[in-house]
């Protein structure tokens, strides 16, 4: 079985964003691979334990990406590839566009991504991908049973549970719950450095660079508004209590 | 040239949700005078919804009705929401960011080959062009967007932009019959409804939410009571979710529901990034907690140091007092 998870590398979730020039400044990030794809990884890997074949991971972005990679190689994924290239945007359509020309070329059985990124949170690549290549998508799962040519997955909806069945290859998007992803290990750290590892430019997919133009731009960034510190009550709890209603409705207006 | 604006409507057991309306209300907010605002309607046995839609001040209603619509269907709806587009022709469609808009809008925007923009929290009109603005890195940060192509896709966070009126206006009506695609690979097996409680959490104007602090199943019920005086929904951190104490259903966060309510109450709930990104937006948050170091108190606008079992009842008994 061909598994491939599409990754991306994030912040870590603890960072503090700081603006600089209009952009969210890098300086002494530490980087993470995006918590969603991380149980993304990990039901590549289990799946391909149980039923053999082999995991690739793949990811679209700068140099620092490879890092990345390389964790989910020591996870225990078989390949790695990174396409990187100053000419591809951010934007969600483009993304899913180069993912979708360089797997479209590729004997795929089962594609797995994150739900969503923690970042950018637009949670769209994964379900574009699923569409460019005509392949049915289940999203924000917390099961998967595989057998030879279908899926079964438990899809969570907004708490609801939806249970789904659907023809391979498919695309599968990773919801918290699915599973518990393992820690690289020091063998496996090893071992990741011999496995192989390509990197792509637009030059190696047949891709037009029309198509890559964004739709989409960006024209400010802000941090969230300043709140007021907030107000810790004090006294007794019941006269803490009391105050708190009267606030919540002469001042707040809440009531 | 005026544009079309179509507007995916959600429904939950015979009623639209409130999303739609503020879906509405972002179509009014990225329009110019002369456009013109079109609805669309998928699922089975909905001809009561139009009459709750007939209110609305929109040219056109189209409605999509058959049994293999009764319930989300990714390759379904995606067919029969891209029928009504083929009719609509629409330059820009809005859709709530729901269970069903984040997994239906993308499908959508790569069939028309559309940009699309997420989750967004506030729309302004700057000089002729519609600025769509929503958080990023888990409301640590936001972002303003504009689109560069039409047609484009929007979904709007629940609970962020204010419904739009529903006075007057007689939208025309037009049946679209389903054209079942040639092949679904999907099947719905089955759908559990974990989503109880009298009030949807997702769209509650008052949220009361416990973490691991509250410590067993049967320490929610002063929380509940709290609610129910109070007339909102219970929520839960993943913490709570994960020791068993409730269902995964009412977690709030990132993995879990975001939420927007004017008072979010967070009992016993430390304040982890993860549990902030889906509740940073409320009006007012109140925190209560027994570590005077707990991070929620950071972002809270009032908190309480102390034990939410001894707190919380006399919360309700003040609250019942007060508003009688
Ligand atoms: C990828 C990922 C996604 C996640 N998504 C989410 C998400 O969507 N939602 C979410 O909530 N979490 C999420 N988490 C988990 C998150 O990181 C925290 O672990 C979780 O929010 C902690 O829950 P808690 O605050 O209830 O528990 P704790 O952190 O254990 O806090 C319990 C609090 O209760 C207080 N307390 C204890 N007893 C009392 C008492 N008697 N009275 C008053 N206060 C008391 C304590 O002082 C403490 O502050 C996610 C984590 C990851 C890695």
């Amino acid at each position: 079985m061909d598994i491939y998870v599409i990754m991306k590398q994030t912040f870590d979730t603890e960072e503090k964003i700081i603006i600089e020039d209009g952009n969210v400044s890098e300086d002494g990030v530490q980087y993470v691979i995006n918590p969603y794809d991380e149980y993304a990884v990990e039901e590549a890997i289990q799946t391909r334990d149980e039923l053999g074949g082999s995991v690739y991971v793949i990811a679209v972005g700068p140099e620092r990406t490879s890092e990345a990679l390389r964790t989910a190689l020591a996870m225990g994924a078989d390949e790695a590839v990174l396409i990187s290239d100053e000419r591809i945007g951010s934007d969600e359509n483009t993304i899913s566009k180069v993912l979708a020309s360089y797997l479209g070329s590729q004997k795929v059985d089962l594609i797995l991504g994150g739900y969503f990124s923690v970042d950018n949170g637009a949670g769209q690549v994964a379900i574009r991908l699923a569409q460019l290549l005509d392949i049915p998508h289940v999203g924000s799962i917390t099961k998967l049973d595989m057998s030879d040519s279908k899926a079964k997955a438990d899809r969570d909806a907004e708490g609801d549970l939806e249970q789904v069945e659907v023809t391979l290859p498919a695309v599968f998007t990773a919801q918290q719950g699915l599973n518990e992803p393992r820690y690289p290990s020091l063998p496996g750290i090893m071992k990741a450095k011999r496995k192989p590892f390509k990197q792509l430019t637009l030059d190696d997919l047949d891709i037009e660079e029309a198509e890559l133009s964004p739709k989409t731009a960006r024209t400010a960034l802000s941090l969230p508004p300043q709140k007021e510190a907030g107000q810790i009550l004090k006294g007794e709890t019941a006269e803490q209590v009391k105050e708190l209603v009267e606030k919540l409705r002469d001042d707040a207006k809440v009531l | 040239m005026s544009k079309t604006i179509l507007v995916v409507a959600e429904h939950r057991d015979g009623a639209l949700r409130q999303v739609t309306y503020e879906a509405i209300q972002a179509a009014a907010l990225s329009s110019a005078e002369n456009d013109q605002l079109h609805v669309a309607v998928i699922g089975h046995q909905i001809e009561g919804l139009t009459e709750s839609l007939s209110s609305i001040d929109a040219e056109k209603i189209y409605l999509i009705d058959h049994s293999d619509l009764q319930q989300y269907h990714p390759e379904a709806y995606a067919a029969a929401l891209k029928q009504v587009i083929d009719a609509s022709n629409p330059d820009g469609i809005i859709l709530g960011h729901t269970a069903i808009g984040r997994d239906l809008a993308p499908m959508i925007s790569a069939k028309l080959d559309a940009g699309q923009i997420s989750d967004v929290t506030n729309i302004e009109n700057v000089d002729d062009q519609v600025v769509f603005i929503r958080p990023i890195y888990a409301g640590k940060a936001f972002e303003k967007k504009v689109f560069q192509s039409s047609p484009w896709v929007v979904t709007v966070r629940p609970n962020n932009i204010s419904a739009a009126d529903s006075s007057g206006g007689k939208a025309e009506v037009e049946n679209i019959e389903y054209a079942k695609p040639a092949s679904l690979r999907t099947v719905i097996q089955n759908v559990v409804r974990k989503t109880s409680g009298k009030v949807d959490l997702s769209e509650a104007k008052i949220v009361v939410s416990g973490g691991r602090g509250v410590k067993s199943a049967d320490g929610f019920k002063p929380l509940q009571e709290l609610a129910d005086v109070l007339g909102g929904a219970v929520g839960a951190s993943r913490g709570a979710c994960d020791a068993d104490y409730c269902d995964y259903s009412l977690q709030i966060g990132q993995t879990g529901k975001v939420v927007t309510p004017e008072v979010y109450i967070a009992c016993g709930i430390s304040g982890a990034i993860q549990h902030v990104a889906g509740m940073s937006q409320s009006k007012i948050i109140v925190a209560i907690n027994k570590d005077p170091e707990a991070p929620i108190f950071k972002i809270a606008d009032y908190g309480i140091v102390g034990d939410l079992f001894e707190v919380v009842p006399l919360l309700t008994q003040e609250f019942k007092k007060v508003l009688g």
